[in-house]
């Protein structure tokens, strides 16, 4: 069997979950749970240093972005102006231009605002950024992002952090006919089996956080999840049954006594 | 102390006096700031770390250092 990479932006990944790394109990459980569940890719937060209290644990002192391939994103940021400057941050920080667009339209449902993260994805494509982009799951606009230059498409299963799995896999699996580009599910997971589900419809890849982190054994619940999405690709891969309404046994009569 | 030799400037939202001439590095070196592993911003705008040493801070100038936390 030919190697199964997955590739974003030229880098080459072997695992296709991508960890959020916000909501864990300390820094200790989040790099913890990274390494159980096998993710070469996590994302991250940019926000103030606290420089009243420096014994603070910090992030890189714990997961090594030599090893782990920081995805700097735009959790909490409502509108373009503050997506393209927390961005262009992350960047200067040390380089990093593959990049999560996260531009949120509600503060109830997390949905995010398409238009603003149109606007965000043109401007940053031509700075450079490699953008994943964050958005709904409508397969016009998953085509419009396409065309802005996003390196990867990220449709909600549901609203971030509810766990409720995918909800619309008709039109998942319509985006999946219609695009090339990675296609990654970056919110609403909540167990090991909507992980598979989304490979299963086609996916590269899935994203987690809450799922995980937020698990009553998180590390469980990371081990679970890196084998779900194993499971979901190679069943992708090897080209399932077509699905049958009547019984087609699997002995045969031959030889029956 | 001679207040005339000080100048007030807001470092991520909290006000900071500091001696006048202070340069951005200056800044930095007080914070112990780890530079390979923050932003800066100064009045909005991003400040090239190579340069930290050349910009001098004025009364009223706004500072950001930001960095990665864990976030989803």
């Amino acid at each position: 069997m030919k190697k199964d990479n997955f590739i974003i932006a030229n880098k080459k990944f072997s695992s296709r979950l991508i960890v959020g790394t916000g909501k864990y109990k300390n820094m200790k459980e989040c790099a913890k749970a990274i390494e159980i569940s096998g993710a070469e890719m996590v994302t991250v937060a940019v926000r103030r240093v606290n420089i009243s209290d420096k014994s603070k644990p910090r992030l890189m002192d714990y997961i090594d972005p030599k090893k782990i391939t920081y995805l700097p994103n735009t959790a909490g940021c409502f509108t373009s102006k503050e997506a393209l400057r927390t961005l262009r941050l992350a960047r200067e920080i040390g380089g990093w231009k593959l990049v999560k667009l996260e531009v949120l339209g509600d503060k109830k449902n997390l949905f995010p605002d398409m238009i603003e993260t149109l606007k965000s994805t043109e401007i940053l494509t031509k700075e450079g950024f490699k953008v994943m982009v964050y958005c709904g799951d409508d397969p016009l606009m998953a085509k419009r992002l396409e065309n802005s230059g996003a390196s990867a498409i990220m449709p909600l299963a549901a609203p971030i952090g509810s766990g409720l799995g995918i909800q619309n896999k008709l039109n998942i699996k319509i985006i999946r006919q219609q695009t090339k580009l990675s296609l990654i599910i970056d919110a609403g997971i909540g167990q090991a089996s909507d992980a598979t589900e989304a490979m299963e419809l086609g996916c590269d890849g899935v994203l987690i956080n809450t799922a995980i982190a937020k698990a009553k054994y998180p590390y469980q619940m990371a081990e679970a999840m890196k084998y779900a999405v194993i499971s979901g690709r190679k069943s992708y891969l090897s080209g399932r049954i077509k699905p049958n309404l009547l019984g087609s046994a699997s002995t045969t009569n031959k030889g029956l006594i | 102390m001679n207040k005339k030799n000080k100048i007030k400037i807001i470092v991520n939202g909290k006000q900071m006096t500091i001696k006048l001439k202070f340069s951005l590095k200056n800044l930095v070196d007080k914070l112990k700031l780890p530079i390979g592993r923050v932003a800066i911003e100064l009045n909005r705008q991003i400040v090239n770390k190579k340069n930290i040493s050349r910009v001098l801070l004025k009364t009223g100038d706004k500072i950001e250092v930001v960095h990665f936390i864990g976030g989803g």
